[in-house]
């Protein structure tokens, strides 16, 4: 089996197929822990049980997917040694201490506060509990800082030196390397990224509790938050990627090249391509339905400035236009349709009709998943758009790979598809039904077991379930 | 000290904080069936959910730190056992999942306790496999792998894998022996005395092969002066594993979980001896793998910040959560 394959292609499927699967959890819970902190604080501040509630009633799904983003991420810290080895020992001396660093400062404050925060409430108390709560989300942030400035510096590889032995070496100051020319843009642009795509899994679950009960109390709050966020954020996104889309077309001006399907150069003002469908054999974009102009306006703020194409790049650094062309052009539809629903909840919000209006409520539904969808498509975006290199200008895919053999690559692909379709799948069949619920009044938090007091709201409800004061809770019993 | 040689101790650290820390965890999985459904597994899985998750962290500090500090070592020793380290990753996967599926999905309990042991016994075996692959040797020719993919499969390696899958389920049994009462508790402690066994009976096996298995490593232990500072290391071992058995037949709480540790550690201390100073034998020694100097101080200063904080706060967490684990459970 696989014989027939290149090794090299399919390590690339590999690592494409893990780190998207991957990544679609950390999208979800670096917003997640940073919006169960805003709760938790809320509850604090306010002892209202409504925050409370919907503390617990994330916390639940929060487990869940931390659980997948651990045990995907795993695969990814040893992907790079099992098939990329090349690169592994080259660019290791570089990336590898930034790394280790992630580990540090950031996987273990989140795991070792993740025990408190999901079963700890009534061993440590509210106040260390919320620190705990803070630590974990302070970690899932610290996370990105260091993975997006390893994915930064091999897009934009700068402050090292080349050793005698082939390897990148560190050359004067780490700073350099760090805050690398296009990690602040990258890292700004992912975490609202992360924001949205949360808002808008709490917007969707909201929206459908809603549309089943409109006094849904609950469901009114999640949904009223999960808009402010969209409506403040997704402008804020927009010019966040605009000036991202700058910074590439400074140091990457091939990929930029690649999404705007440029394959000539117009040196009187190129125009902007809505849509079409890229011939890379041809080198044209058939059925283009453009703007005449408005992509110099868009990328150098005149609509006469000269743009190059792909034609001054030769052919064997140019990236594949289809697959950058059609990735980006979802995403930034994405993030559109995101800045439209944030409008009409706005709208909804003066005319008072937030929680009235069904219409929001299904598009919000439908928007729900969007998230996932833009953040893959970004990555595919940029991680397409920098080949043929791995290290860019430096070292190529093709000679970054492990020596392995086309059957132990394909083996382990295909073992990796089943096991991650059938065990994900799972886990978001069970964040699925979670969400199906409605929060409760009382609601049960992340507790384990059949052995442990479950109390559940209408069976045998609390005594002081609805007093609404934190205080007045029972901490003894009261678990998270 | 050099640096390379600081370097080689803190991975070595963070490979033994891994293998005895998540390795109560695995070996509570391998032991898992064992355990009578309801309340014996419900208290075994939440002796460890609080802290599994930052038990395996140390695994991602091993590869990761190998790869920043020795990178060489890190591009070799992966594709030379690349369907080890597969399996184990595949194992992780569905021993990790489990702690959470298998309280979301009760009709499928049965199907994700099943999952929790397979997967864990997969990633004991695979690791133990690659232990015994890099101490059997592996082939470098120019910076990378240059075997054939099937040479981590012999019967050296099996025994090492079977070593430390009893090692982990002596780990795991002992824990349990300390976090248990009544029924579980007896279990605990009746596996406790079997795995400490056959601990001790593989671990003396991979120690004589290890002679016949490469001259260097005979000559490490057989001769003077090293003799003189390898000999204590076979001795004490002898000492703690007396000790261990004892204290199972004493049915002490949290002793027999310390001894097992101490019987790690010197297990560790003793492979110290073989391999020293190669990362990768026959060939690559820690100073051949290792990054240059100013990776080394960059990281280094990390790690003196950090670790400290790191064992303090995963100090307290145990401590959060300390004592037996009673019905009503911190769940």
């Amino acid at each position: 089996m696989f014989e027939q394959f290149d090794a090299l292609l399919l390590a690339r499927i590999q690592f494409a197929f893990t780190v998207s699967f991957h990544f679609i959890f950390p999208s979800f819970s670096i917003g997640l822990a940073s919006y169960l902190m805003v709760l938790e604080g809320l509850w604090l501040k306010t002892g209202k049980q409504l925050y409370l509630d919907l503390f617990k009633y994330w916390i639940k799904i929060f487990a869940v997917a931390f659980a997948m983003g651990v045990v995907s991420g795993i695969v990814m810290s040893y992907q790079f040694g099992t098939n990329w080895s090349v690169f592994s020992d080259k660019a290791g001396p570089v990336i590898g201490p930034l790394m280790a660093y992630e580990v540090l400062t950031a996987f273990f404050l989140e795991a070792g506060f993740l025990g408190v925060m999901l079963f700890g409430m009534n061993k440590v108390g509210k106040k260390l509990h919320f620190a705990a709560t803070c630590m974990v989300a302070l970690g899932t942030f610290i996370s990105a800082f260091w993975i997006l400035s390893v994915n930064s510096w091999m897009q934009t590889p700068v402050g090292h030196v080349m050793g005698a032995n082939g390897q990148f070496l560190p050359g004067d100051s780490w700073f350099d390397i760090v805050f690398n020319p296009s990690f602040p843009y990258r890292l700004v642009h992912t975490l609202m990224a992360t924001y949205l795509t949360t808002a808008f899994v709490v917007g969707g679950v909201g929206a459908w509790h809603l549309l089943k009960d409109r006094s849904n109390a609950h469901a009114r709050k999640m949904f009223s938050m999960a808009m402010w966020m969209a409506v403040i954020v997704a402008p804020l996104q927009i010019f966040a990627g605009d000036m991202h889309g700058l910074n590439t077309l400074e140091h990457q001006p091939q990929k930029v090249m690649a999404m705007e399907g440029h394959y000539d150069s117009h040196p009187n003002g190129a125009p902007l391509i809505l849509f079409g469908i890229p011939n890379s054999e041809e080198k044209r974009v058939d059925y283009a339905i453009e703007i005449p102009k408005a992509s110099s306006l868009i990328l150098k703020h005149d609509p006469n400035a000269p743009l190059a194409g792909l034609d001054t790049i030769p052919d064997d650094e140019e990236p594949p236009v289809g697959i950058v062309f059609w990735s980006f052009r979802i995403m930034v539809g994405i993030g559109f349709a995101m800045l439209g629903v944030g409008l009409w909840s706005l709208l909804a919000r003066f005319r008072k009709r937030l929680y009235e209006w069904p219409g929001l409520h299904r598009a919000a539904l439908v928007m729900a998943p969007s998230g996932f969808v833009a953040v893959i498509a970004g990555w595919i975006t940029t991680e397409a758009g920098r080949q043929p290199y791995v290290i860019y200008g430096l070292l190529r895919t093709a000679d970054a790979a492990s020596p392995l053999d086309a059957p132990a690559v394909g083996a382990s692909l295909l073992a990796f598809v089943l096991v991650y379709f059938a065990v994900f799948g799972a886990g978001i069949l069970y964040i699925l039904r979670l969400m199906g619920k409605s929060p409760q009044t009382g609601e049960p938090g992340a507790q384990h077991g059949d052995t442990g007091p479950i109390r559940t709201a209408g069976i045998t409800p609390g005594p002081t379930q609805n007093l609404g004061r934190a205080e007045a809770l029972p901490t003894d019993k009261e678990d998270v | 000290m050099d640096l390379t040689v600081i370097w080689a101790f803190i991975i070595a650290f963070a490979v033994f904080a891994y293998v005895v820390m998540d390795g109560f965890d695995l070996g509570i999985g391998i032991l898992f069936p064992a355990f009578q459904v309801g309340s014996e597994r419900d208290r075994a899985m939440n002796s460890i959910a609080p802290v599994w998750d930052g038990n395996e962290t140390w695994l991602v500090l091993g590869g990761g730190g190998l790869m920043a500090a020795f990178p060489l070592a890190y591009a070799v020793i992966l594709p030379a056992t690349y369907p080890l380290i597969i399996a184990m990753l595949l194992g992780l996967v569905f021993r990790g999942v489990a702690f959470e599926y298998r309280w979301r999905d009760p009709n499928h309990r049965r199907f994700w306790d099943a999952a929790f042991t397979g997967g864990s016994l997969v990633a004991a075996m695979a690791q133990g496999m690659t232990l015994g692959a890099l101490l059997q040797g592996i082939e470098v020719v120019d910076r990378a792998y240059a075997g054939s993919w099937f040479d981590w499969l012999t019967p050296y390696t099996l025994l090492t894998g079977l070593g430390t899958v009893a090692g982990y389920a002596l780990l795991g049994a002992t824990w349990l022996v300390w976090k248990l009462d009544g029924t579980g508790q007896a279990k605990a402690r009746q596996l406790g005395k079997i795995s400490a066994l056959a601990t001790i009976l593989l671990m003396g096996a991979v120690s004589l092969y290890n002679l016949v298995l490469n001259a260097e490593y005979a000559e490490r232990w057989m001769t003077a002066p090293e003799i003189y500072f390898a000999a204590p290391v076979p001795i004490l071992t002898a000492i703690v594993a007396v000790a261990l058995i004892r204290s199972l037949k004493a049915e002490r709480h949290s002793k027999p979980f310390w001894l097992s540790l101490a019987l790690f550690f010197f297990g560790m201390a003793g492979l110290g001896v073989t391999m020293w100073p190669y990362v990768v034998p026959p060939g690559v020694t820690i100073w051949d793998a290792a990054a240059p100097e100013k990776s080394q101080i960059f990281m280094l200063i990390g790690v003196a910040i950090t670790l400290p904080l790191i064992l303090a706060y995963t100090a307290w967490a145990y401590w959060v959560f300390r004592g037996k684990v009673g019905d009503e459970g911190y769940h």
